[in-house]
């Protein structure tokens, strides 16, 4: 394979989920700072992928009764899967799981507050979908995938599911909440160890007032949700931080009658999202997610990272956009070296092995096995990535996903590797074309003893049916193809 | 006066177990000082901040009933435990009566009061502390974790036994640890059936075999995946193992009955970690009406505790056992407004096995909201602590798991007259 058609893989296993056959196809024929730009410029491809779900061609969905993915959070799961899975806006849907992460929010939690089918909703609808036209928070995250930081930031601070995650919905004048405001610097912008005690104090009365307002009995499916700022519930007296919040290097911001408290909120999420600590913790994040957990990043590329995301008003496109064509990002020695998500490994293996007669239900007990939950991060902080991903537990999922998967896709598999009939290295080889890990040789040698192992190859549909699914099965459960 | 252990044992075990003539768990203690190599440890987390204060009641306390006035338990329900070292006679939750049982033999130890200083209100950070026994800094491995690399390698890939689908920060190590959500489903599956599967299996021991040192993240995962291979004969032991009483059938009853199954199948397990949760009781905490949120709590613990009590016993393993409780905090002393409790700070942690000294450690808070009470912070409003939690820590990794606390908790936290075990 050539060394372009080498990056253009790296680049939609990265900033995508991986490529189908028919993906790779269209793919192939751009360059790489062509493949770079259809991935960003995505507001230029219709987003239609939902209109396809119950379609035959695509992958099917499971539930108990009619597809509910606005009530129902097993379908939510599903249909994002499926979005994953087939969307031709890939980086969309992978920065969409990166903000998940990122302002990680349980639907456990905002479950035990308002019922399953109302945190559903909460978390997944779109805006069609309610009666209020209250989008959930992923749709949130998918709209803002490549926007402002800081705007993220304001719509994230007047998010119902965020308000019951992080207690918003309690923070009153005579009893400030402090989860929010602390969550704000130490995980969303800022970092730890960059602000003080006082801040989250202080923080804790920027935000009194910032309200869920119920309508009807939050548990019924009737009831409809949405922020409001009650100024008599605002603290309205000056606050000051530790970190310049105005232009000037004023640190306080001042008292204001209630009416106009909400805009202390505003001032302090402005100001936070233009620090540099931000942009830094930003970039290392992003650094993270695309080039690298495991080679510490060189300072002068996050200073270049975090330098873009100011000077472009906290916008995330121009940020990515010089990550991609960075020759860090294209350095051939990054590639297939990081640890998959569940997600990441289960939608790829899926794309890369096929998906005709196989559901998304299929994959939502596998992933809790294998540690990811979506829509149930463990903890604001997120999931453990890396080498958290990796227990044996975990480890045996993914092989069994891998076999639950070939066996499904046996006679598909069968079928197309015919063209490569004539040897067992043959057919080893042609579904090394569609799977693509970095194999030790020393793998690669016993895969291919297994594919003549106990026969004598006559490459009969038979064997095929046999082997080419035995083989899917070892290479997606081999240690290689736990890297993107 | 100082309270001497043999002081304590009279005033907070013998005083109640008239019936006990010598305390047979002195024997017991030799034996399991003698075979120190198969004794196990199983953390019990009960998540979301467990209410020490329904848990043991300090059914004297004229402000527990002034302060909790829907949630008291009414005096005359609480099973009675005794007076701990300050006099203050103490019940437990009346679902506990497996507990208190084992109490009564000697064998389950109440540590009150155990926290640290400024605890933390948040779950996640709290939960973070107690895993990484350090309050000021989480990040890096967990404080079995780091007990675990502390051990002579080569170490068995079943030296630690997690059943939760995540690790818990508690065990992350440099060490591999084996995690066994459920041990049915902890099994090889292939594509094919009969003689090619076993194929695909052979291939894929083998597969796993290649640790290239020149990919360090590869071979980390080769790793797990090669202890993932090891341990699945074994574990399915584990799957077949009959216990030899009934444990309840929910998520905790299956992961109880496993960490027996191991222990009967000797896989040699270490370190066990258990976690139930629900104990986030803000509201409608209900800790006596049949069927409320907090009895229903106390009734899963105490027939899953009990379960694993009676099937060690007649395994004749309760003498390498010890179970060991923790919370991410305990609740406040008032009710609020929705008839639950809030996030507080210190509680009560359990020690339940052969090895245990039985009692009461540590003292009751006063709960008098009285701004000088030494035992309540926050203006009176939560309990204080009395116990670093690493102290207990401590005693459990020196003279249960023959281990150096100071170098594990970086820090001697070792503290006299806690003697549990």
């Amino acid at each position: 394979m050539a060394n372009g058609d080498r990056l253009v893989q790296h680049l939609l296993r990265r900033a995508g989920f991986g490529a189908s056959s028919d993906e790779w196809a269209a793919y192939s024929a751009l360059s790489y700072p062509q493949a770079v730009d259809r991935l960003i410029n995505y507001a230029a491809i219709a987003d239609s992928v939902d209109s396809n779900i119950g379609r035959a061609g695509y992958i099917g969905t499971t539930s108990r009764g009619a597809f509910s993915p606005n009530t129902v959070i097993d379908d939510a799961r599903q249909r994002w899967l499926f979005r994953m899975i087939h969307t031709d806006r890939p980086l969309q849907e992978r920065m969409t799981l990166f903000w998940h992460n990122y302002f990680a929010t349980g639907f456990s939690k905002v479950a035990g507050k308002v019922k399953g089918e109302n945190a559903t909703r909460l978390m997944a609808a779109k805006a069609s979908e309610d009666p209020t036209r209250q989008r959930g928070q992923i749709e949130l995250f998918r709209d803002s995938a490549l926007g402002s930081l800081r705007d993220l930031l304001v719509a994230v601070a007047k998010d119902p599911a965020m308000l019951i995650w992080l207690d918003g919905d309690t923070n009153t004048k005579a009893k400030p909440q402090e989860n929010f405001g602390r969550e704000l610097m130490e995980l969303f912008s800022r970092g730890v160890g960059f602000y003080t005690e006082d801040d989250v104090y202080a923080a804790a009365r920027v935000f009194t007032g910032w309200n869920l307002s119920v309508t009807g009995d939050p548990g019924d499916p009737s009831a409809s949700f949405a922020f409001v700022y009650n100024a008599n519930q605002h603290e309205v007296s000056a606050k000051t931080f530790s970190f310049p919040i105005y232009g000037d290097g004023g640190r306080t911001i001042p008292a204001r009658p209630a009416a106009s408290g909400m805009q202390d909120g505003i001032d302090l999420i402005t100001a936070l999202s233009m620090h540099q600590e931000t942009a830094r913790r930003l970039a290392t994040k992003l650094y993270s997610f695309f080039v690298s957990e495991t080679v510490a990043a060189d300072p002068a590329f996050i200073d270049t990272l975090a330098t873009v995301y100011l000077q472009n008003g906290t916008a995330i496109l121009p940020v990515l956009q010089r990550l991609f064509l960075s020759p860090q990002f294209q350095d051939e020695a990054i590639f297939l070296t990081r640890y998959s998500w569940p997600v990441e490994f289960v939608v790829r293996a899926i794309k890369e092995t096929g998906w005709t007669g196989f559901t998304t239900g299929a994959v939502l007990s596998p992933l809790v096995n294998m540690g990811q939950h979506l829509f149930d991060p463990p903890d604001v902080a997120g999931w453990n990535l890396g080498q958290g991903w990796f227990s044996t537990g975990a480890m045996l999922t993914r092989m069994n996903f891998g076999a639950t998967l070939a066996e499904n896709q046996k006679f598909n598999l069968a079928r197309s590797a015919a063209v490569a009939r004539t040897s067992a290295r043959a057919v080893l080889d042609y579904l090394l074309t569609r799977l693509t890990p970095d194999l030790e040789p020393a793998v690669y040698a016993d895969l291919l003893a297994y594919a003549s192992a106990g026969i004598t190859w006559t490459g009969t549909d038979a064997q095929l049916q046999t082997k080419a699914p035995g083989l899917v099965h070892l290479i997606l459960g081999s240690s290689e193809y736990q890297f993107i | 006066m100082v309270i001497t252990r043999r002081a304590f044992m009279k005033n907070g075990v013998a005083a109640f177990t008239v019936t006990m003539t010598a305390p047979a768990f002195l024997t017991d203690l030799a034996r399991a000082q003698g075979a120190s190599s198969n004794r196990s440890l199983i953390v019990l987390d009960l998540s979301g901040g467990n209410d020490g204060l329904s848990l043991l009641v300090p059914y004297t306390d004229s402000f527990y009933y002034s302060r909790r006035p829907t949630l008291a338990i009414p005096a005359g329900q609480v099973l009675q435990v005794g007076s701990d070292s300050s006099g203050k006679p103490l019940g437990l939750h009346p679902k506990l009566a497996g507990l208190k049982d084992i109490f009564n033999q000697g064998r389950l130890a109440f540590i009150q009061r155990a926290g640290y200083e400024n605890s933390s209100r948040s779950h996640f950070t709290g939960t973070d502390i107690w895993e990484a026994a350090n309050p000021s800094n989480t990040q890096g491995f967990g404080w079995l974790g780091r007990y675990l690399a502390s051990l002579t390698p080569p170490l068995d890939p079943l030296v630690a036994w997690n059943t939760t689908g995540d690790t818990p920060l508690a065990l992350l190590s440099s060490v591999s640890v084996a995690s066994i959500p459920s041990v049915t489903s902890y099994a090889f599956s292939s594509p094919n059936g009969g003689s090619e599967a076993t194929r695909e299996r052979a291939a894929a021991v083998s597969i796993a075999s290649h640790v290239p040192v020149d990919r360090p993240h590869l071979a980390f995962v080769a790793t797990t995946a090669q202890a993932a291979m090891a341990t699945l004969d074994r574990v399915a032991a584990v799957g077949a193992y009959a216990p030899s009483v009934t444990y309840p059938n929910t998520g905790f009853g299956q992961a109880l009955q496993a960490v027996a199954g191991a222990m009967a199948k000797g896989t040699g397990t270490r370190v066990f970690w258990v976690r139930t949760g629900g104990f986030d009781t803000h509201a409608s905490q209900e800790t006596t009406a049949e069927s409320g949120a907090y009895v229903r709590l106390m009734v899963a613990l105490n027939d899953g505790l009990s379960a694993l009590y009676n099937d060690l016993k007649n395994l004749s393993l309760l003498n390498d056992t010890l179970l060991l409780s923790f919370s991410e905090f305990g609740r406040r002393v008032p009710e609020n407004g929705s008839r639950g409790t809030d996030h507080g700070a210190a509680s009560v942690m359990i020690a339940m096995g052969g090895g245990v000294r039985g009692g009461l450690y540590g003292t009751a808070p006063s709960l008098n909201p009285d701004g000088q009470n030494a035992t309540l912070e926050n203006n009176g409003n939560d309990v204080r602590y009395e116990t670093d939690f690493r102290s207990v820590y401590a005693r459990v990794i020196d003279n249960w798991l023959s281990g150096d606390s100071v170098s594990v908790l970086g820090g001697n936290f070792r503290k006299p007259g806690l003697d549990f075990v």
